[in-house]
């Protein structure tokens, strides 16, 4: 393993501190128990808090700010946070109008979560995120994982509580962009959790992990190399799927966000857009909003995810109103 | 039966037993999970070793929600509310009953394990920690209901925990992170099963080697 590190154990406070260093203006830090939260509270407005493991950055510290969430509370790399820390920052920024959590749906994440909100003293929902297409859901399993379509609930959803509206319109329109959205990720290389020390999975060069989770945990099958073109249209190809079965509409306006898990290179990540954006036109989707860039990761994996959200005015309205983040600015 | 100070000498060889199996644990959870479980039952390992002294001083009841509130708030992932409804569980059921006999102890573990039941919401037959608990709850139950030594008891219990284990080896994985990898886990332990194996075996090999356990001669 080669990393900037000083020591294993010090490395998450050392990041948190320099993030809310360099992003003074928007953040502050609060240590034990850990989160970061807007350093101008807002007032009168739904609490809007988010969090999960470390190792996914910019997600969920990078998306806190105008627009977006309250407070964020990073767990250890890949680990869910503690329920005291969703307990301080809920303390720390309520705004006497409840506190909407948004959670990914991973077994960690719900159930420290779900302790956390039997603890507190507020109103508050949480919305649920499971964009994953490459999880085959039933009643029977955890179901599919919350990725990178996470960013565009927090986007949306910051911007309606940010308007004012209530707890239950805030979760509402959180649970209907999580029905409209789905993801598949690629992994080309495993990525290297610090504590551990060595890579997180096994993979050759010449073969590649689809549908591949943000912690590196294994998709839907491991396959050999090919062109660009085929592995992205197996991914367009698994998305439309997931859109028929959920029985959304295969046309239409749609967000597409191509992602870097970490390692991957702009580069890279814009030729997957310009492929993606031919095979998701042809198939009689307009892409009318478009995001590239690493915005949930997988520390240092290389790979890309594709998100495409079916839009509607109302989704499109609060992607396009005014943001600052670490993560994500614009209109203001 | 058991006090605090026993509890803090249980804890102290839990936590050596798996700092001793980190390869194992370690290496099946990089096959169908995302290798964080190892660092996590280590960090929880040794928060709880650094309650030290302080745990023998409290009663039973408070040193075991002491635990759980301890590893609830320091190991996050699913472990931690698991581990933390398994310790919260067990304490509020011997506030009940105190811990006076085998039937007491067993009837607190087999809260802990339902606990963890509701919190997970998973049952037998998932492919998780919950497959070598649930078997070990009810023969614990059932040896305590027959009378048997806290000997005989003990290595019967680390008996069904290996079994419990090996069972989850061609189990399909309906609960926790493996449950996304559909027939690609059969084969596998599963690594939360194996850490309770070592926790159970760890226990039982201390109470084995306690002299108050000893049969009088």
């Amino acid at each position: 393993m080669k990393k900037f590190l000083n020591h294993v154990d010090h490395m998450l406070t050392e990041s948190l501190s320099g993030f809310a260093a360099a992003h003074h203006d928007l953040v502050e830090l609060q240590l034990e128990p850990t989160f970061i939260a807007r350093k101008h509270k807002a007032q009168n407005k739904v609490a809007l808090i988010s969090g999960g493991g470390s190792g996914h950055e910019p997600l969920h510290a990078g998306y806190v700010g105008k627009g977006m969430l309250d407070a964020a509370c990073p767990g250890q790399v890949f680990t869910s946070p503690t329920p005291d820390q969703m307990l301080a920052a809920a303390e720390a920024v309520h705004a006497g109008q409840g506190v909407l959590f948004i959670v990914k749906n991973y077994a960690g994440d719900v159930m420290n979560f779900e302790m956390a909100a039997e603890m507190l003293p507020f109103a508050h929902a949480t919305v649920l995120t499971a964009d994953d297409c490459a999880v085959v859901n039933s009643t029977y399993t955890t179901g599919r994982r919350g990725v990178a379509g996470t960013v565009i609930v927090e986007k949306c959803v910051g911007s309606l509580a940010e308007s004012g509206a209530d707890l239950a319109s805030c979760k509402a329109l959180g649970d209907k962009i999580n029905q409209r959205t789905s993801s598949i990720g690629v992994a080309l290389t495993s990525c290297t959790v610090p504590a551990a020390g060595r890579p997180t999975f096994d993979i050759s060069d010449s073969e590649i992990e689809m549908g591949v989770g943000i912690h590196g945990e294994p998709g839907r099958r491991r396959e050999p190399i090919r062109d660009a073109d085929a592995i992205i249209a197996d991914m367009v190809a698994a998305i439309v799927h997931d859109f028929a079965a959920k029985q959304l509409p295969t046309q239409g306006n749609i967000l597409l966000l191509v992602n870097g898990l970490g390692a991957t290179p702009l580069m890279e990540l814009y030729l997957i857009y310009n492929t993606a954006a031919k095979l998701l036109t042809a198939q009689g989707f307009q892409i009318t909003r478009s995001l590239v860039g690493n915005y949930t990761t997988a520390i240092d994996m290389a790979g890309a995810s594709l998100t495409v959200c079916l839009l509607d005015d109302e989704i499109q309205q609060h992607w396009d109103s005014p943001v600052h983040t670490v993560g994500l600015r614009w209109g203001c | 039966m058991i006090n605090s100070e026993q509890l803090t000498h249980y804890v102290f060889a839990v936590r050596t037993a798996i700092l001793a199996n980190e390869a194992d644990i370690e290496c099946l959870d990089r096959d169908i999970g995302d290798g964080d479980h190892y660092i996590n039952m280590k960090r929880g390992c040794e928060a709880i070793a650094g309650l030290g002294e302080t745990l023998t001083k409290l009663p039973l009841v408070d040193a075991l929600n002491s635990i759980g509130m301890k590893l609830l708030s320091t190991i996050g992932g699913a472990s931690g509310p698991l581990f933390a409804s398994f310790f919260i569980g067990m304490s509020k059921t011997l506030k009940v009953n105190a811990p006076d006999s085998a039937m007491h102890i067993a009837a607190a573990f087999d809260a802990g394990v339902q606990a963890i039941m509701q919190r997970g919401k998973a049952q037998a037959g998932e492919k998780t920690m919950l497959d070598v608990l649930i078997p070990v709850a009810e023969q614990f139950n059932s040896l305590a209901a027959q009378g048997k030594s806290t000997q005989e008891i003990a290595v019967i219990l680390k008996q069904v925990a290996s079994e419990g284990l090996e069972s989850t080896r061609s189990m399909l994985a309906t609960k926790g992170r493996a449950s996304g990898l559909g027939e690609r886990v059969i084969g596998h332990l599963d690594a939360g099963a194996k850490s309770c194996q070592v926790m159970i075996h760890a226990v039982c090999d201390q109470v084995l080697n306690d002299p108050s356990n000893q049969p009088s001669p």
